[in-house]
Order: structure tokens, then C-alpha cells, then sequence
């Protein structure tokens, strides 16, 4: 396996839900809300505790730094430590910014020789490089995002892509306070996704002895609404599997979706 | 307009008002910023708005700010943000300044702001329940939001009185029908 399937692999496994029990990974933004056009920094990172650099830095070959106008921007300063990527990002217009990493690949597992193999990549390579006929081959496909969104001045309306599982927010994302009730809605490539379970842990998980997660179902329109107990920075994550699959091999497909969305006090 | 003086007329009528109108009703808010003792002192940033019964903005009646920061433009308007309400309700959709109600931070003291019915910024407010709104945020300090709730416009002249813990001291609002 080449360097870049290799790396692949080893973000894809974190994105995984099966492969992501133990870790999780999240993007870090300086601020949310702005009311002049300014420069933020990010970090990115997986990690046990919410918003704690203290496992492995995060690979964002795949950033993509959506401006209000739907133009990209490239991150500054982009470093990579061993426990935590950083960039900074130059607001300079009105609007609402998504910083995203979105990732997709195929997952194998078979036996050859008795020996447990494992694989991951791209459909393309997947057909060059995994045996066809192997032993005990089990694919799947996965697809994941990985967002936040940054605010300056008043928020815009953000557009969801139609791939994957998505939040349509109903409630702004840049717009969140304590006490106070936000709904969102997830779509899976579009289509709004029922039953979707939906976890939130606020951060500074390490000062507390429980991690005090917050557990929601998604509704038939694929809804949650979310009463916010406290202010504070806030890890959402939600997974689903399905069996729209794009490999002829693959037998499910497992979707992801993490956002970090900022709380304020009122 | 017209639909609004006739609405208007009909306490003043009822409360047997010897004026013959109900336009001339005056807002005055007195606030106070506290004197700290405290290592790093900046002036807070203050907003004063007007809420609706459905807590939207009816009017802007001050926002002070630090307008000539040094740097880049609109480096004042940077903390800008930090009046988390008012910047939430208000102040995000807005170009500063705004005439006639932005201006300069203040020192500690009492100040006085006199706002007169049918005159920018107050304009003229269907008459209803309001919340009188001031918030205000300190540079290396903390922040305070107090709410005055009164009904508009007055029936009698009226005194009312609220008081902020740590970045407000005494405000008295004075209604005059």
C-alpha cells in the first residue's frame, strides 16, 4: 500500500463508527461569532476527551475552507504536530464560513494465508488491489464530514451538498445559546435520515468525572432539537449505516457526520 | 401613521389626560458605570436598546464603542461581539456607526440619555409592553445585561428603578406621557 492510501487509512479508521469507538476527532476554531472581519486558528485532532490535544494529530490533507460565497480559501500557516494540526484562516468578508473535511473509501477485510488482511482506499484501487475472490471478504464503503462553522457579522445560509449525512440547520449553527432550544436536521445524500442517533458532548470533559453526553433520536423528518444546559463548546456527532453502496462488492456503507458548534451564554 | 395616533389617543383619552395627545412622551434612562478597582481598567462597551413582547428589537438607543481604535478599520468593532444580545438581536445586521446612537466609550459615572416619542432613535412604538435593554462589556472585564420591562406609551408619569451587580451600577428610567 502506497504512503497516501496508508495515510488515508488511518484517518478513514478514526472516521469509522465501528473503528471509532475509542476515538474521537474534531476541529477546534479560536471563535464562532465575530463582529469585524479577523483572522481565526484552528486546531485539529483525535482525541478520548473533548477538545483535548492528548492522542494524535488530526491529517487535513482534506480541508476545504468554504467562504459565505461559496468560493474556497486556503488555510495559512498549516502545521502539523504530533498531537495537533493547526491553520489559520483570514475572515475577511461578511458571512457565514464552513470549514469542513470530508472523506470517503472502501474497507476490506479478508483471509489469506489464515492471516487477517485489512484494507482501505479509494473504489478505483480497490479493484486493483483487493482480491476478488479472497476468503471471508468483507467490504464496506464509508463516507464522513467533519465540520464547524465560523460567523462574521450576520449569519448566511449554508447549503447542504446532497452527499452523505449532512445538517441542515434549522436553527444556525452560529447561533446557539444556553437555555435555549436549536433544531437541525440531518439528511442522508439529501433525503432528510429517521431514526439517526445524535450525540453531543460538551468539552472540558476532563474536569468532570462524567462525560454527561447528550442523546437524541432523529424524528421522521430527521430532526432533533436540542434544549443547550450550558454554554461551551460542543462535539456533535452522528452515524448511520445504509446499503447504498457505489462498489458492487461492498455490502453497507457507514456514514458520519461531526460537527463542533459553539455554545454561548445569554 | 394614521392607524398608530388614533390608537394612541385612546389612553391619554381614558386616563382623562389633559394634554391632547399622547406624542410628546419622553423616555429618560439615567445608568450608571461603576468606579473599579481593578489593575486594567478599559471603559465598557454599552448598548441600550428597546425589545418588543416578542423580544425584537423596536429601537437602538445607544451603542458605545471604542470608534477609533488604532489598527485596522473596525478594529473597535471587534469586541463589538462581546455585547453577546445585542450584537445577537441587533447589532450583526447593522452597519456601524449608526447616526445618532453610536458613539464613544464613557468614563465611570452617571450618564443620562433622553430619548423623546416621534423622534429618531425612538421613533414612534406601537403601544404595548417593552423591555428597556442595557448591556454592557469590559475589555479584560466581564459583562452584564439588565432589563427594565415598561409599558409604552406612559399613562402617568412613572419612575423605575433596576440595578446591575458588577458592570452596571443604579439605572432609573423616567416616563413621561
Amino acid at each position: 500500500m502506497n504512503r497516501i492510501a496508508r495515510l488515508l487509512a488511518c484517518v478513514a479508521a478514526a472516521t469509522l463508527p465501528l473503528a471509532a469507538q475509542a476515538h474521537h476527532y474534531w476541529l477546534l476554531p479560536s471563535s464562532t461569532v465575530l463582529s469585524a472581519p479577523q483572522w481565526i486558528t484552528v486546531d485539529a485532532a483525535v482525541s478520548n476527551d473533548m477538545f483535548q490535544f492528548n492522542h494524535n494529530a488530526l491529517n487535513v490533507d482534506a480541508l476545504a475552507i468554504v467562504a459565505p460565497d461559496g468560493s474556497r480559501l486556503a488555510p495559512e500557516n498549516l502545521g502539523k504536530g504530533k498531537l495537533r494540526s493547526t491553520f489559520d484562516v483570514n475572515l475577511a468578508k461578511p458571512g457565514t464560513y464552513r470549514l469542513e473535511v470530508v472523506r470517503g473509501g472502501v474497507r476490506a477485510t479478508w483471509k489469506a494465508d489464515g492471516q487477517p488482511k485489512r484494507w482501505m482506499g479509494n473504489a478505483e484501487a480497490f479493484a486493483k488491489e483487493v482480491p476478488a475472490d479472497a476468503e471471508g471478504l468483507d467490504v464496506s464503503e464509508s463516507a464522513s464530514r467533519l465540520e464547524t462553522f465560523v460567523t462574521v457579522g450576520a449569519p448566511s445560509a449554508l447549503k447542504t451538498t446532497g452527499r452523505g449525512l449532512e445538517l441542515a440547520p434549522v436553527t444556525h449553527p452560529n447561533d446557539l445559546f444556553a437555555g435555549e432550544t436549536a433544531t437541525f436536521q440531518f439528511l442522508a445524500d439529501g433525503k432528510p435520515a429517521a431514526g439517526v442517533e445524535v450525540t453531543l458532548v460538551r468539552g472540558e470533559s476532563r474536569y468532570r468525572n462524567q462525560l454527561d453526553e447528550l442523546k437524541f433520536t432523529t424524528d421522521k423528518d430527521g430532526r432533533v432539537a436540542v434544549k443547550w444546559p450550558q454554554a461551551g463548546m460542543y462535539w456533535l456527532d452522528a452515524d448511520l449505516e445504509d446499503d447504498k453502496v457505489t462498489v458492487k462488492a461492498a455490502k453497507r456503507r457507514t456514514l458520519s457526520y461531526t460537527a463542533t458548534l459553539e455554545v454561548l451564554p445569554q | 401613521m394614521r392607524n398608530w395616533i388614533h390608537v394612541a389617543s385612546v389612553p391619554a383619552l381614558l386616563g382623562g389626560a389633559v394634554g391632547s395627545q399622547a406624542m410628546a412622551a419622553d423616555l429618560a434612562v439615567k445608568l450608571e458605570i461603576p468606579r473599579l478597582n481593578v489593575a486594567e481598567y478599559h471603559r465598557p462597551y454599552v448598548a441600550v436598546w428597546l425589545e418588543r413582547a416578542d423580544q425584537s428589537v423596536a429601537a437602538n438607543l445607544a451603542v458605545w464603542y471604542d470608534q477609533k481604535s488604532k489598527g485596522a478599520e473596525g478594529a473597535g468593532s471587534k469586541w463589538l461581539k462581546d455585547l453577546r444580545q445585542w450584537w445577537r438581536k441587533s447589532g450583526r445586521e447593522l452597519q456601524m456607526p449608526l447616526d445618532g446612537v453610536s458613539g464613544a466609550t464613557r468614563p465611570a459615572g452617571e450618564h443620562q440619555l433622553g430619548f423623546s416619542d416621534g423622534k429618531a432613535p425612538l421613533g414612534r412604538l406601537a403601544p404595548g409592553d417593552y423591555t428597556l435593554m442595557i448591556e454592557a462589556a469590559r475589555e479584560v472585564g466581564g459583562r452584564e445585561l439588565v432589563k427594565v420591562p415598561l409599558t409604552w406609551p406612559p399613562k402617568a408619569a412613572q419612575t423605575l428603578k433596576a440595578a446591575g451587580q458588577h458592570e452596571l451600577g443604579a439605572i432609573s428610567v423616567e416616563l413621561k406621557p
